[in-house]
């Protein structure tokens, strides 16, 4: 039998695979992102002067109470998001994972539907939804009309519930891969052995489910707190979120190099969250 | 003998399919019942149609006394071991033999007790903190089955038991499974397509074909006695001879079969007035072989008159298994048939060669009639 075919054997081949992979990742990515880490330690030094000096002094001001409480608010508002859409997608998933076969592809379809569309349009559409002779107040205004229209639009929930919106299908997906994959007969294992249908989904299919759960939230946490689109359409000034800062920072106040300490405070918070869920290695197996 | 399981007029479709066709069954306490037949039998279907994970068309099943029928799988006091075993891979062994305890409330101390003993029934001492991926095979079997008997069901149900084993295995488990429905005296009902398994573990078996019961009867009955062909040759290898009754008196039968052109003498009445075409079916074993070169007459068989149950035919193939060897035997009308004989002694695998001709014949005792 032959072994695992080893890259160190096969390097021609092997480089000429990777080769321009690399390249593009090192080029294209690698290198900005290098170039943007090293002006978040510089300092303005004339109005198109820029100097690294190593100095701190853009982090710490990004401890300030306006950056900090912005900063705390994106990962409450993100964390939000990603809590109500592990609390749409999950019901969701098992419901597409436990149709009968012929309407799977249908559903899953539908889940993905959105993601067609631009997310400007589907960002405006939502806009139309919410304002205040929106779709929602409009609804309210027949069932009580004394009622002041809700003001959702320019607001956190507009903002949560644009995020949902927009990232409910990689909440959906992964967990539905999860039961998908999941051995039906370890479901009626624990109806045989007395266990009602909620007890079941809590001791079986939630724990077998969590690799997908923790990829869901993931795939929603990371691009839900740094969001721009977003908190900057459906966001009134209050809930702005840090993308909406380091754009600012960019562009209007042309301070490159706090931008660019906002923005790795942002890459630091993202690697943190990948650590704590990234799925680990199965143990070694006997 | 009163019925724990009465199954009752049941019928099972799924679509057009008819998996389980109007079965009416009972299974008394402490039997072990095999359910027996080809895959898409219906006897999958059967079982889980005891375990409450499919609910009858039409028909009812009781488990002592109370209606299951439509009682979901949770609520009924049946406890299965699957194919596949099931086993819940986040759990350890402890964690999956508890899990039905834990459900059910029992407290801490008492399930601890619980999980230990049955642990030690099954020779599983010592591995309660090991998870399922860390098993053979055999250990599996014995977790999933540890599980079933935990919670002290009234029937443990078994779906292929031992199907997913390698041989030497497989006997092992089978004097264990058949040790611990003795000694717990539970009733197990166990689905399987291996005859032998069925043979050597149930006290009693149903035959299933398209979803019915062909026949139902202790091992012995089923081998010795089958009620018709499929029967015959679904359980053990039979050989086959197509006749008519010439004489049917009520200690004796005399059968033409023209096809080979002789008679055959049975110790019995068929009991099969009027039915114009009948089989005779002959078990491997219970043939015998004699030697013909040299013009050796005809043997006459125990318990028959001259000239009855022998026909001329020549070895083709012969195939020693040690304990036994299979001849394959062609006829002069060019049929052939099979027939076991046992090695007593070193030399007996010699008596006879390849191409050798020979008489073969059965006593008037071994043979069975059959209409179907």
């Amino acid at each position: 039998m032959r072994g695992r075919t080893d890259w160190r054997r096969e390097a021609g081949p092997f480089l000429a695979l990777i080769g321009l992979p690399l390249a593009w990742f090192l080029l294209l990515i690698l290198v900005p992102l290098g170039a943007v880490w090293a002006l978040s330690f510089a300092i303005n030094t004339g109005v198109a002067s820029i100097e690294v000096t190593g100095t701190l002094a853009n982090y710490a001001r990004t401890l300030e109470p306006t950056y900090l409480g912005i900063l705390l608010k994106s990962l409450a508002l993100a964390g939000l998001a990603t809590l109500v859409s592990l609390g749409l997608g999950f019901p969701v998933a098992l419901a597409i994972a436990f149709a009968p076969p012929p309407w799977r592809t249908p559903l899953l379809v539908a889940v993905t539907l959105p993601f067609w569309t631009n997310l400007l349009i589907r960002t405006y559409a939502l806009m139309a939804v919410l304002r205040d002779e929106g779709l929602v107040n409009r609804v309210v205004a027949a069932l009580a009309p004394d009622l002041a229209p809700l003001p959702l639009l320019y607001h956190d929930v507009a903002v949560v519930v644009g995020l949902v919106y927009v990232h409910l299908p990689f909440m959906v997906l992964p967990i539905f891969a999860a039961l998908d994959r999941m051995d039906r007969s370890l479901i009626e294992a624990s109806l045989d052995l007395g266990a009602g249908p909620l007890a079941t989904i809590r001791h079986v299919v939630l724990p077998l489910a969590g690799p997908g759960i923790r990829a869901g939230v993931l795939l929603t946490f990371v691009p839900a707190l740094g969001s721009y689109l977003v908190p900057d359409l459906l966001g009134g000034p209050g809930s702005q979120m840090i993308a909406n800062v380091i754009e600012r920072q960019f562009r209007r106040a042309d301070d490159w190099p706090f931008g660019a300490a906002l923005a790795f405070v942002l890459v630091y918070l993202t690697l943190l969250a990948l650590a704590l869920l990234a799925p680990r290695r199965p143990a070694a197996r006997a | 003998m009163s019925a724990l399981i009465e199954i009752e007029g049941v019928t099972k479709r799924f679509g057009a399919i008819v998996a389980v066709d109007d079965v009416t069954l009972n299974i008394a306490e402490g039997e072990f019942f095999a359910l027996l037949g080809p895959s898409g039998c219906g006897k999958t279907t059967l079982l889980r149609l005891l375990a409450g994970f499919e609910t009858p068309n039409v028909g009812r099943i009781r488990i002592d006394g109370r209606d299951q029928t439509r009682v979901p799988p949770h609520r009924r006091p049946v406890n299965m071991v699957f194919q596949s075993y099931a086993l819940f891979p986040h759990l350890s062994v402890r964690g999956n033999v508890e899990y039905g305890l834990k459900v059910a409330g029992v407290p801490p101390a008492e399930r601890r007790r619980r999980v230990d003993e049955v642990l030690a029934l099954v020779q599983l001492e010592g591995l309660a903190d090991r998870m399922p991926d860390q098993l053979s095979g055999g250990q599996r079997q014995r977790v999933a089955l540890a599980r079933a008997l935990v919670k002290r069901p009234r029937v443990v149900l078994l779906d292929e038991p031992l199907s997913a084993l390698d041989a030497k295995l497989r006997e092992e488990l089978r004097f264990e499974l058949s040790r611990l429905q003795h000694h717990l005296g539970l009733t197990f009902v166990m689905v399987t397509h291996d005859q032998d398994e069925a043979l050597a573990l149930a006290t009693r078996c149903a035959v299933m074909h398209r979803g019915a019961l062909v026949q139902v009867g202790t091992p012995a009955e089923l081998y010795e006695f089958p009620a018709s062909r499929l029967v015959a040759e679904f359980i053990g290898a039979v050989n086959l001879f197509e006749g008519r009754v010439i004489t049917d008196a009520p200690d004796h039968a005399v059968i033409d079969l023209p096809g080979e052109g002789i008679r055959a003498w049975l110790d019995h009445g068929t009991g099969l007035p009027g039915v114009p075409r009948l089989w005779l079916a002959v078990r491997p074993e219970k043939m015998e072989l004699h030697k013909r070169a040299g013009g050796r007459p005809a043997p006459r068989m125990e318990g028959t008159p001259p000239g009855h149950n022998v026909l001329a035919g020549t070895i083709r193939e012969i195939a020693y298994l040690g304990s036994e060897s299979v001849f394959d035997v062609e006829l002069e009308t060019g049929r052939r048939v099979r027939v076991i004989r046992p090695n007593l002694t070193h030399w007996d695998q010699e008596d006879f060669g390849r191409d050798e001709p020979v008489w073969l014949g059965w006593h008037a005792e071994a043979a069975v009639v059959l209409a179907r």
